[in-house]
């Protein structure tokens, strides 16, 4: 029975993540792309985008892109959510990172680590996150506004002090120091045999796998879960509690919501969804470089947070994926257009790239002589004009163009 | 409804409370009581510490002096969320709703004291955070019925006009199922009809729901209809209580509204 759309007989019915059939069904489809999207299937290489996101090229940037979302869902509960925006997100990241190679890692002459399971260094770097979070909350909960953003900036500069001492090092040292980084297998305990296998190629079912592939699967399944621990943080008691003090923290108290309790809250579990994304961070790169946690990590949270929407499960997660596939998207084009030969294309390149000392705006040269910027360079520039447009002319990110889209198709063919 | 007698125990004991930001006294010696079922006013110029006695009791102001008893026992110096929890209630001035969430969402939160669901169970969507959902909704619902808001039950409260707006407020104060509401200027800026609509909200608030209320309100014609009793204020002292009648007559009063017989007169903000 399909019903007629936004007519609701039961509260439980309304009370559904996905209330309606449509919402339903692009869901289910969504997701079974995304499963599907690493095999090599002629009906997914039919979808634009999708079709080359697929290659084992792109394995990469996809990971990297679902750890970012764990972590950026944790920001947008505390900073989009709870209102309390940090600076100090990557300071959390870094903190799981260290937590997990401490825990999961191999000890070695300079190094200390306890070659622990999966099972206990993933939710311990969770766990130590949001301790740290907790102990600092105490602090954070007296500020708002600017004053947090400082004060939690101050812990990125903490932690990139704390990687570089002798402590840090053993904790955190590279494997160059004879030690093992933690991988995704899954153990039972420290058994040889792993109970299942993620890091090398093989079988699971009726299907061969490669490493990457089994590594974007085990990734989507847990950026899957946390999505959902986020969305139904924000749709109870808990996730109203955050948003009323966002919005009036003197009235929420008045209305019985605990301010302080609800902020140390948001903050333990703001850090927590960090630190196991610091975890499989630190697990996919195999190696923590202290700069990797700093100030640039953390503005490109608050950059997915205000380009995807803030206070969105959703928009979060365009948002990261706006973020880490931009970047790439640029490089591909770049690279694109170096190789075109001919025509209009080959037009476009010469005005756009230069070599550093001929006209053109992208320097493609391995170092960069003159005044012209690389692509990464451009890259930066672009993410900051984009947060400058998108705070003047829709601050609620490309969530809110969405609504806008939704909203125009729902009245049509009335303008309001 | 006449103002009950000596014998019913009052529901709040406001006992010489003294209020002093640095060196302006918002409130000077005051002492009031509220009896169950009543409704108390206070009323007086602007600036006379109305807003700061609701303050005082919701314990978001620390009076410096005197004591504030809730049923018997002393409220002084508890947070102000375990204020709510006892069962006191209050909507604000300028209106202070949550302007980002829904109305249903904004009632909700005012539900929050009476659910009891961990983040944990709500983080996963289990037990008892699930069930509380519904059951909760479906007292949500009442009140939006009550209310007559069903529909900008989904609109986020920040783009509803104001009538709508402040009758939400008392919905979230409501929501809170409360045994005391105070009221702070309910009918402030509203049109005749919608202070009528409001008129009537508060008399069925206290007649069907059974709540004690206590309420600020420059409208005088409202207060004079509606109240049990009036505190008149005037730069944070007492200069009258008793019936309506009894302070219209009083001199106090007279002099403090500007030395004018017509009450009204002098309402004009």
């Amino acid at each position: 029975m399909l019903g007629r759309p936004r007519l609701y007989t039961a509260y439980r019915q309304e009370a559904q993540l996905l209330p309606t059939w449509t919402q339903k069904v692009v869901c289910t489809l969504f997701v079974a792309v995304l499963f599907l999207l690493p095999f090599d299937l002629p009906v997914i290489n039919q979808i634009p985008v999708v079709r080359f996101l697929g290659d084992s090229d792109w394995m990469r940037p996809m990971a990297l892109l679902m750890v970012l979302a764990i972590a950026a869902l944790g920001l947008n509960l505390l900073a989009g959510v709870a209102g309390q925006v940090s600076l100090g997100h990557a300071f959390f990241m870094g903190v799981g990172a260290c937590t997990a190679v401490y825990l999961g890692g191999t000890s070695g002459e300079a190094t200390w680590g306890h070659s622990l399971p999966i099972w206990v260094w993933l939710p311990g770097a969770g766990v130590v996150a949001a301790l740290v979070g907790v102990a600092v909350s105490p602090v954070a909960v007296r500020l708002r506004g600017l004053y947090l953003a400082i004060v939690t900036l101050g812990l990125v500069f903490l932690g990139i002090h704390f990687g570089n001492t002798s402590w840090g090092r053993k904790i955190a040292g590279p494997p160059a120091l004879g030690r093992e980084f933690p991988g995704l297998d899954v153990r039972l305990w420290k058994e040889e045999t792993p109970l299942i296998n993620v890091e090398d190629d093989g079988h699971w079912l009726w299907f061969d796998v490669t490493d990457l592939q089994k590594r974007y699967l085990f990734l989507l399944v847990l950026t899957i879960a946390f999505t959902l621990v986020a969305k139904n943080l924000t749709r109870t008691r808990t996730g109203r509690a955050l948003q009323a003090i966002r919005d009036r923290d003197i009235a929420a108290e008045v209305m019985g919501v605990p301010e302080f309790r609800y902020k140390v809250i948001a903050f333990a579990v703001s850090s927590f969804f960090a630190g196991v994304a610091g975890a499989l961070f630190s697990a996919l790169s195999q190696r923590i470089l202290a700069t990797d946690f700093g100030l640039f990590l953390s503005v490109e949270f608050i950059a997915i947070l205000l380009i995807g929407g803030a206070g969105t499960t959703s928009g979060t997660l365009i948002g990261t994926f706006f973020v880490v596939m931009v970047p790439q998207f640029v490089e591909e084009f770049t690279k694109w257009l170096d190789r075109a030969e001919g025509g209009l294309t080959e037009l476009l390149a010469r005005v756009l790239l230069t070599e550093g000392d001929d006209f053109g705006i992208i320097n493609t040269a391995i170092q960069t002589p003159g005044w012209t910027l690389s692509v990464f360079d451009w890259n930066i520039v672009l993410f900051g004009a984009l947060i400058v447009v998108f705070l003047i002319v829709e601050p609620l990110g490309i969530f809110g163009i969405w609504v806008r889209v939704r909203n125009y198709w729902k009245r049509w063919p009335f303008s309001y | 409804m006449s103002p009950s007698g000596e014998s019913t125990h009052a529901l709040l004991e406001v006992d010489d409370i003294s209020l002093r930001f640095g060196g302006v006294t918002a409130i000077d010696s005051v002492s009031f009581e509220v009896r169950p079922g009543e409704l108390f006013s206070i009323i007086g110029p602007n600036g006379a510490g109305k807003t700061s006695i609701f303050n005082s009791i919701s314990q978001v102001y620390r009076p410096q002096s005197g004591d504030i008893r809730w049923k018997g026992s002393s409220i002084m110096g508890t947070r102000p969320d375990r204020v709510a929890q006892l069962g006191v209630a209050r909507t604000f001035q300028n209106i202070e709703l949550f302007s980002h969430m829904t109305v249903l969402d904004n009632l909700l939160t005012g539900r929050h004291i009476r659910m009891s669901g961990s983040f944990l169970a709500g983080a996963l969507w289990v037990g008892k955070a699930k069930r509380e959902e519904i059951e909760h909704r479906r007292r949500v619902e009442d009140i939006i019925d009550f209310l007559e808001i069903e529909g900008w039950r989904k609109h986020p409260v920040a783009l509803l006009p104001y009538g709508i707006q402040k009758r939400v407020e008392l919905g979230r104060a409501l929501a809170m199922d409360p045994e005391m509401l105070m009221l702070d200027e309910p009918v402030a800026g509203m049109n005749l009809e919608e202070t009528e609509d409001m008129a009537r909200f508060i008399l069925d608030i206290r007649r069907e729901l059974g709540i004690t209320l206590l309420m600020v309100e420059h409208d005088m014609g409202l207060v004079m209809d509606i109240a049990d009793r009036v505190m008149v204020l005037d730069f944070g002292r007492r200069i009258s209580e008793g019936s309506p009648a009894e302070v219209q007559r009083d001199p106090n009063v007279i002099a403090a509204y500007l030395g004018s017989t017509e009450l009204d007169a002098s309402d004009a903000e």
